[in-house]
């Protein structure tokens, strides 16, 4: 491997890394929100121990979002120094906004949150998480500007060589981004959906299967409690209500991203055809979208590929809105982007080795073509999930069934493939080029980047792949310990999150106490560390 | 003289001193868990101290490094690139420092806590050692070609600058956070963390007052020199105060040094932002590295509305933070957890 292959590894390791940690921080973030909201409004205690049990893994989650972040910041500069000097002016921009419009919010309102709970007052610390999850959105809205600019750039001239940013704006309002933010965020929201509703499911069969909880006469379930703390009845509620939420909140963003990708792709059909033809390792023009399509559609040679299974007139669909408008193929696209973009690399030193080599505009179709579908295979499996979870829990419980369970559990998994799918689709699909180029006719379309040229020239193969090594080793590292923790709380239930529910009496009235400003009202010697390190 | 250039300079140069005064006493802070803390208990006490306020000092890096690339891409690029292996271990110091802030009571097990301390410690140590070193050498140069990448390897880099200006932050960080100790708690971690101050103050400082000398005497102008004086006024002041346990004007003395020892260094290497040490032909400047106005002017807009708004409320976030932490606020560790989750858990069959 080359430097060029390295950094690519690595930037796409890190990214789909990082690209864990934080739906589930957009996603939970915003259900722990309107979580706590409800306990405001109501004071029921069910509401608190959702908020603190939630609150825990949201807080062991979100700091592997922080830490990971770091480095994609700073990895532009050190291994794509060539990328950051090209698209600088317009690029910088909204990822220097990110950091002072977004994380500052996020993580000061956020630290006000967790050790806040008896320091502020009770509407002003629900505001101030309120705050924090606004504010994590807006980081995904300015991140996805800046992606979307490297997709459809916009808004720019370009002046001695490099684009330059005459119109914040269209740069702002791009719509390629415009589309790729309410997919993301719902994108987000189908990951916390699943994480509550298989983490509920599992607490309510393991009450089931403790005896806990039993089945009526008439199917009902009759909630118990058992002489433990934090196993009572609103203990049931706790997790009944978990699951409803989550199941209705994978639902819904199901039914988001599907709108919402529908119109990206209409987009992408237009902004980047390659992608959408390679997507379907299409290879001639048709209007048939594949189900199932065999051979090597890896190969750049398309002669290879077989449609087996074609549904005439959707690809139409996907990509124009009705059923017959021929879409373009990879053979025909490739004839235009050797006429546009020329047949080989410039001779130019910033291609290294690859300077003078034939272009391949043909993205790795085994990539493009199984990611798009693992991306709407997931989505929808997640969506049927909980669809079928909501049916199946009607009587006010899980069935006993030790297989149901873990497939709830493990279920958790398939929104986080489809977002990683997704975005692994997206940048693939956009090579050769890091900055694709926008085909609009009015002159922008020379503003365009090949991935090749945009590595940092004085940075050696052998410091990326120490790089490559080292943080893989981490992330590896920290992901192990990530999901242990996350599992030890998961196991411990609300008492893990709640160590006063250990200590007191399982009284219901006891729980929503600190609300009406009971022992823990400001002032007193003893409340500096509400959740204290 | 090109003024949204030098207004940036001048933003870039405020956003680090605001890193290093905010995140300079967390680092300083981690960096004593190790050596100072004596038991597990005034670990927690020092923990506290910074647990609601360190993830928002942290935003100023990536902060400075935003604005920087928006700013400045072309010194942005060639910094970042030429000093690849070094901020490789920043980076993964501050991911097993931020990491380890957070896990380390979520297992009640010495062990457990034994190795996030260290990664607290050495995480710490290893991000001052690294930005000093970074800020030390774009104000000292990098042997950077004509298209501002580094020539002569992955080590290149390496020089006594570097050795300073990582020494110079860590000294001043480790003060700096012996300062907010003494303000912030109370007993025994207070009294001890003054006395280190006022013992330690000579020795903490002098590379950061050796990397400000020595880039006067490169390129330093009267007023950087004079800021200079003042800067060493301020600290015997800040040693003054602490002597005599004023310990909010001994931090606020400290302050005042870090504010005007930064604006010598910056002063002095304006209007250069990365010198190359082959050829000052090839020397990044304001000019020749700047983003266009109309993005300088965009940024400046954000800039005036958000940075007020981020100074007002972590100002309030300190505000509400604002009593000091002892060992007697510390509750128990979670030591009931495995017990009720052992009993919680349902039986293996």
């Amino acid at each position: 491997m080359d430097a060029l292959e390295i950094a690519r590894w690595q930037f796409g390791i890190t990214t789909v890394y990082h690209f864990m940690m934080v739906p589930l921080t957009i996603g939970l973030g915003l259900v722990v929100a309107v979580i706590q909201t409800m306990w405001h409004r109501t004071g029921k205690p069910e509401y608190l121990r959702m908020t603190k049990f939630w609150g825990k893994l949201f807080l062991i989650n979100f700091i592997m979002g922080v830490a990971t972040g770091i480095v994609q910041e700073f990895q532009f500069g050190m291994a794509w120094s060539e990328y950051s000097r090209f698209v600088g002016d317009v690029f910088g921009a909204p990822l220097a906004m990110e950091a002072l419009l977004a994380f500052f919010v996020e993580s000061t309102f956020l630290g006000l949150w967790i050790f806040g709970w008896k320091q502020l007052k009770p509407a002003v610390h629900l505001a101030c998480l309120w705050i924090a999850v606004i504010g994590s959105a807006f980081s995904a809205y300015f991140i996805i500007v800046a992606n979307s600019w490297m997709q459809h750039p916009v808004g720019v001239e370009m002046i001695n060589g490099r684009p330059v940013m005459t119109d914040a704006w269209a740069v702002f309002t791009n719509n390629t981004a415009l589309v790729a933010v309410p997919h993301t965020l719902f994108g987000a929201l189908a990951v916390a959906g699943a994480f509550l509703l298989g983490i509920a499911w599992y607490h309510l069969w393991r009450r089931r299967h403790d005896g806990i909880d039993t089945i009526g006469a008439d199917g009902k379930v009759i909630p118990g409690e058992a002489a433990i703390p934090g196993r009572d009845r609103t203990d049931h509620a706790v997790w009944i209500r978990s699951l409803r939420i989550g199941a209705v909140v994978a639902m819904i963003s199901f039914a988001g991203t599907a709108v919402t990708g529908d119109l990206q792709g209409k987009l992408m059909f237009e902004q980047q055809p390659m992608k959408m033809a390679a997507a379907e390792a299409a290879c001639h023009d048709g209007t048939g979208f594949s189900i199932l399509s065999v051979g090597n559609v890896g190969s750049k040679n398309c002669d290879d590929v077989v449609a087996v299974i074609e549904v005439p007139g959707i690809l139409s669909f996907l990509a124009k809105g009705d059923f017959t408008t021929e879409v373009k193929g990879v053979n025909s696209l490739l004839d235009q982007y050797k006429a546009d973009y020329g047949t080989n690399l410039p001779d130019n030193p910033i291609y290294g080795d690859r300077a003078g080599q034939e272009i391949q505009y043909v993205p790795v179709m085994e990539v493009t073509y199984w990611g798009f579908r693992m991306m709407i295979g997931f989505g929808g499996v997640a969506a049927l999930a909980a669809l079928a979870a909501l049916w199946l829990t009607r009587k006010g419980t899980v069935p006993a069934s030790r297989g149901l369970m873990r497939l709830a559990v493990f279920g958790i998994l398939a929104p986080f493939g489809a977002n990683a799918a997704g975005w692994i689709f997206t940048e693939m699909g956009r090579q050769p080029f890091v900055v694709a180029p926008n085909p609009d006719p009015s002159g922008i379309d020379q503003v365009f980047m090949f991935t090749a040229a945009a590595v940092s020239p004085g940075v050696s193969a052998g410091e990326l792949l120490t790089s490559l090594v080292v943080l893989t080793a981490v992330y590896a590292v920290l992901l192990v310990v990530e999901v242990k923790l996350l599992v030890k709380y998961i196991r411990g239930g609300v008492v893990a999150a709640m160590p006063e529910l250990a200590h007191v009496p399982a009284d219901e009235n006891e729980d929503a106490a600190p609300r009406d400003g009971g022992p823990g009202r400001p002032g007193e010697a003893d409340d500096v560390l509400a959740f204290a390190y | 003289m090109e003024l949204l250039p030098t207004i940036w300079f001048i933003a870039i140069a405020v956003l680090w001193t605001g890193y290093l005064f905010l995140e300079g006493f967390d680092l300083g802070v981690g960096m004593l868990m190790k050596g100072f803390a004596r038991n597990n208990t005034e670990r927690r006490v020092l923990l506290n101290t910074v647990g609601p306020v360190w993830d928002g000092n942290e935003v100023w890096l990536l902060t400075a490094g935003g604005a920087t690339f928006a700013a400045f891409p072309l010194w942005y690029a060639s910094l970042f690139s030429a000093l690849y292996l070094p901020l490789l271990l920043v980076l993964v110091a501050l991911i097993f420092r931020a990491v380890a802030f957070e896990y380390r009571g979520k297992v009640d097990n010495p062990r457990w806590r034994a190795r996030w301390d260290w990664a607290i410690s050495l995480g710490s140590l290893v991000a001052a050692f690294g930005v000093g070193a970074a800020l030390a050498l774009t104000t000292t140069g990098l042997p950077l070609n004509a298209n501002g990448d580094r020539e002569g390897g992955p080590f290149a880099w390496f020089s006594a600058y570097a050795v300073l200006g990582g020494l110079a932050v860590v000294g001043f960080s480790l003060l700096h956070g012996l300062a907010f100790l003494a303000l912030k708690t109370d007993g025994d971690v207070r009294h001890r963390a003054r006395r280190w101050f006022v013992r330690l103050l000579p020795v903490l400082l002098l590379p950061i007052a050796g990397w400000a000398v020595s880039l006067q005497l490169l390129s330093g102008e009267v007023w950087t020199v004079l800021a200079v004086v003042a800067a060493v006024v301020a600290a015997v002041v800040a040693w003054n105060f602490a002597r005599k346990g004023a310990e909010g004007r001994a931090f606020l003395s400290l302050g005042a040094f870090l504010l005007l020892g930064s604006a010598s260094i910056f002063g002095a290497a304006f209007p250069v932002v990365l010198p190359s040490t082959l050829n000052p032909a090839f020397n990044l400047t304001i000019s020749n590295a700047s983003s266009s106005d109309y993005t300088l002017g965009l940024m400046t807009i954000v800039a005036c509305i958000g940075l007020p708004l981020v100074l007002a409320y972590q100002a309030w976030t300190y505000w509400v933070f604002r009593r000091r932490v002892s060992d007697a606020h510390i509750p128990d560790a979670h030591s009931f957890l495995p017990a009720i989750a052992a009993k919680a858990l349902a039986p293996k069959d």
